[in-house]
């Protein structure tokens, strides 16, 4: 029972992390059409800089509370200003062409940006646990557990539910429901697309950021950090169906439950079983779980 | 002035002897470390960094002695740097690079055991004189005997052997233990080498668990569950870098110390770094008898003022494995050339590094091993203690371990040794 719940637990604890992390990667596709690998660095910079607001605002003896804030400022900030900035000078040069043309375009923008935290941040790590230490520690029976993962899953389903008001009882999402299901035709009926994308982009890397912002308190934020996430998140992304949101959730939740299985089970196939799930998946769905229908053009 | 042929001439073979004569008095070598990338703040930095200052003293002779004569073997050096950052056929190919296009008398790298099992075999097809400064794995000669290839840091046998001496004193009644090591050579070799010793010294204790993280995974949330689940005595781990101090953060915020005993074989690179984050009671191992471990001798004394006015922070073992490297080289190339009389050949530098003992900051270093390639040393461990107070941490309760006591004699290969009880360590 007890290793039921823990598996449970750490499965749902992952599956928090990586929907925050992949639904922004999802988003962008289902709008845009671009697989946009640069968004790994959304993530890193998103957690560069929650660490170095949180180690500001501590060092000024400041209520602690406001790290919080700090965190959301930091993904609001990153998301903003690097979203806009690409989407701007980058991306739209590049809309319309081949989804290949787009991953690697957003791929030499991954690898500028790295250099660029670099040159910013430098090659050393930074720290900023003060957040997750606030929370606490809780129990559940033998296993010590962090409050701030509980916190993880929270922030997860409030960002689900936020995506699905957005996206289903406001304008906005409806103008953006009209892109995703075809671009043409919303333009055609006066849908300003380029705003679409540009706004799609800056909440894609917002929760990128915010990804980065709700980790840095749990790693050491060093160099190289949004090279893994962008695996994973794409692997979530690809399990779900790309494009979809619903997809991006419940890939989130089988890739975390099955780490969570195979780290308490089997522990010598965890580096394997998340490729493993994602073969699987692809085996007998090859466009993913939730991928949305293509209309058929002629 | 009108300038003729000969003119031309005569200043064509002045430039040429110019140039052979510096040719003759520059030994150029290669220095491959992580300078970007994960493995770059906690080693490749610290190691550029050591040799950098080190070269500079070496060029300027004022290193203490016995290296206080200008050059490596007479000769100037000139350092080439390159990037160990991505992956091993890239690394292998840069190897390539630096001794088939840029020339370089000696290579003096590698951090990454993974690395230097790709490098081993290209150094000796090419016949390059090579000194691995840092990467653990003893797979390194024990796979097959090398001739241009020397390790001056002792193989991560030692750092295990050192590991379950230390925790069986600390812990008379251990009867389990459980491991988290990240999932390529060096995790791997550490954890086996560690379950080994255990199995030497306390037949009958057992492994609980073993998490196998992805390298440079830093999340550790449902290892640290099943390391909690498990109960073990003892939690033993060779993280390093980022992954490292992912895990204490995430480990001691769910007070895994109060369950298990943990033990971290690299764990003094973060020790100035983590100073009030890593609880008390948590045993830690510099891969050595480096940095707080260092003895106090001229040249440790000499390293310290001069890392500390370069880097701003104390040394930390990879700064103290790039020195092993240089003044290992140096010393063998000095050897060499004062039997030759001259400026020594690359066969009169290796014929005098094998066997070689030297010594380095805080320690003497025997090549003792693998027809003297490898290098044996002392090494230390203790236990960390922060200090409120002053703001930081200390290693107290430190054992030192004889060099005979924690690494396999000549001749025998680590897993033999180990799983034929550790015969023939001398540990008084």
């Amino acid at each position: 029972m007890q290793l039921a719940a823990t598996i449970i637990l750490d499965g749902f604890v992952y599956a928090a992390w990586l929907f925050i992390v992949a639904v922004g990667l999802t988003l962008v596709f289902g709008v845009m059409k671009i697989l946009n690998v640069a968004h790994g660095q959304f993530y890193s910079i998103g957690a560069y800089a929650t660490a170095s607001l949180v180690g500001l605002w501590f060092a000024q003896g400041l209520a602690p509370v406001g790290a919080y804030l700090m965190m959301v400022v930091a993904a609001l900030l990153s998301g903003l200003i690097v979203g806009f900035v690409l989407e701007r000078f980058i991306l739209r040069y590049i809309y319309g062409r081949d989804e290949v043309v787009g991953a690697l375009a957003t791929y030499a923008v991954f690898l500028i940006l790295e250099d660029a935290v670099r040159l910013s941040w430098g090659t050393g790590a930074f720290l900023a646990p003060q957040p997750r230490e606030l929370l606490g520690i809780s129990s559940l029976g033998e296993l010590t557990i962090s409050n701030y993962d509980l916190f993880l899953i929270a922030v997860a389903i409030v960002v689900g539910l936020l995506f699905w008001w957005g996206l289903n009882r406001t304008r906005l999402g409806r103008l953006l429901r009209a892109v995703i299901h075809d671009r043409e035709m919303a333009q055609a009926f006066g849908v300003n697309v380029n705003k679409m994308f540009t706004i799609t982009f800056i909440i894609g890397g917002i929760l990128g950021a915010l990804g980065g912002a709700l980790t840095a308190p749990v790693i050491s934020v060093s160099p190289g950090i949004g090279v893994e996430v962008i695996v994973l998140a794409f692997a979530v992304v690809v399990i779900g169906g790309m494009g979809s949101v619903g997809g991006a959730l419940i890939g989130a939740l089988i890739v975390g439950v099955a780490r969570a299985m195979a780290v308490h089970l089997a522990p010598n196939l965890e580096l394997f079983v998340i490729y493993a799930v994602m073969a699987a998946v692809l085996a007998f769905r090859p466009f993913g779980l939730f991928a949305p229908a293509g209309a058929r053009k002629i | 002035m009108r300038i003729t042929f000969r003119h031309a001439l005569l200043a064509g073979a002045l430039c040429a002897m110019a140039g052979g004569a510096l040719a003759q008095e520059t030994m150029r070598v290669g220095i491959v470390t992580f300078i970007t990338g994960p493995g770059a703040g906690p080693f490749g930095i610290p190691a550029r960094d050591a040799a950098q200052i080190i070269i500079e003293a070496i060029n300027a002779g004022s290193l203490p002695a016995p290296y206080n004569s200008k050059g490596i073997g007479g000769a100037q050096v000139e350092m080439i740097l390159v990037d160990e950052a991505g992956p091993a056929t890239q690394v292998v190919q840069e190897y390539r690079n630096l001794v088939e296009r840029r020339n370089v008398d000696a290579v003096v790298g590698y951090v990454s055991s993974g690395n230097c099992l790709g490098v081993a075999p290209v150094a000796e097809e090419l016949k390059k004189l090579t000194v691995f400064f840092d990467c653990g794995t003893p797979r390194i000669f024990e796979e097959s005997p090398k001739q241009f290839v020397f390790r001056t840091a002792a193989h991560a046998v030692m750092d295990n052997v050192a590991a379950a001496r230390y925790i069986l004193q600390r812990t008379p009644n251990l009867k389990s233990y459980a491991g988290i090591n990240q999932n390529y050579a060096w995790g791997q070799d550490s954890w086996r080498d560690f379950t080994l010793a255990m199995q030497a010294l306390r037949p009958g204790s057992k492994v609980t668990t073993e998490q196998w993280p992805k390298l440079m995974a830093g999340q550790f949330n449902s290892e640290i569950s099943a390391l909690l689940l498990s109960n073990a005595d003892v939690v033993h781990t060779s993280l390093w870098g980022g992954d490292l101090e992912s895990f204490i953060v995430q480990a001691s915020g769910r007070q895994l110390e109060k369950k298990s005993k943990v033990l971290h074989t690299a764990g003094e690179q973060i020790m100035f770094r983590m100073a009030d984050k890593i609880p008390n009671g948590t045993i830690m191992g510099a891969r050595g008898p480096y940095g707080v471990f260092a003895r106090d001798n001229e040249l440790n004394r000499w390293f310290q003022v001069q890392y500390r006015a370069k880097a701003g922070v104390p040394p930390i073992y990879a700064a103290y494995h790039m020195a092993n490297g240089l003044f290992g080289l140096k010393a063998a190339a000095d050897k060499a050339m004062k039997a030759a009389g001259k400026r020594p050949t690359q066969d009169q530098i290796i014929k005098a590094f094998e066997g070689l003992e030297f010594e380095a900051p805080g320690l003497t270093v025997r090549m003792a091993l693998s027809k003297g390639h490898q290098a044996v040393t002392e090494t230390a461990i203790g236990t960390y203690q922060y200090d409120p107070a002053t703001k930081t941490g200390k290693l107290v309760d430190v054992v030192r371990y004889p060099a005979e006591c924690v690494n396999p004699p000549d001749g025998v290969d680590s897993i033999s040794w180990l799983k034929g009880g550790m015969k023939g360590a001398k540990c008084q």
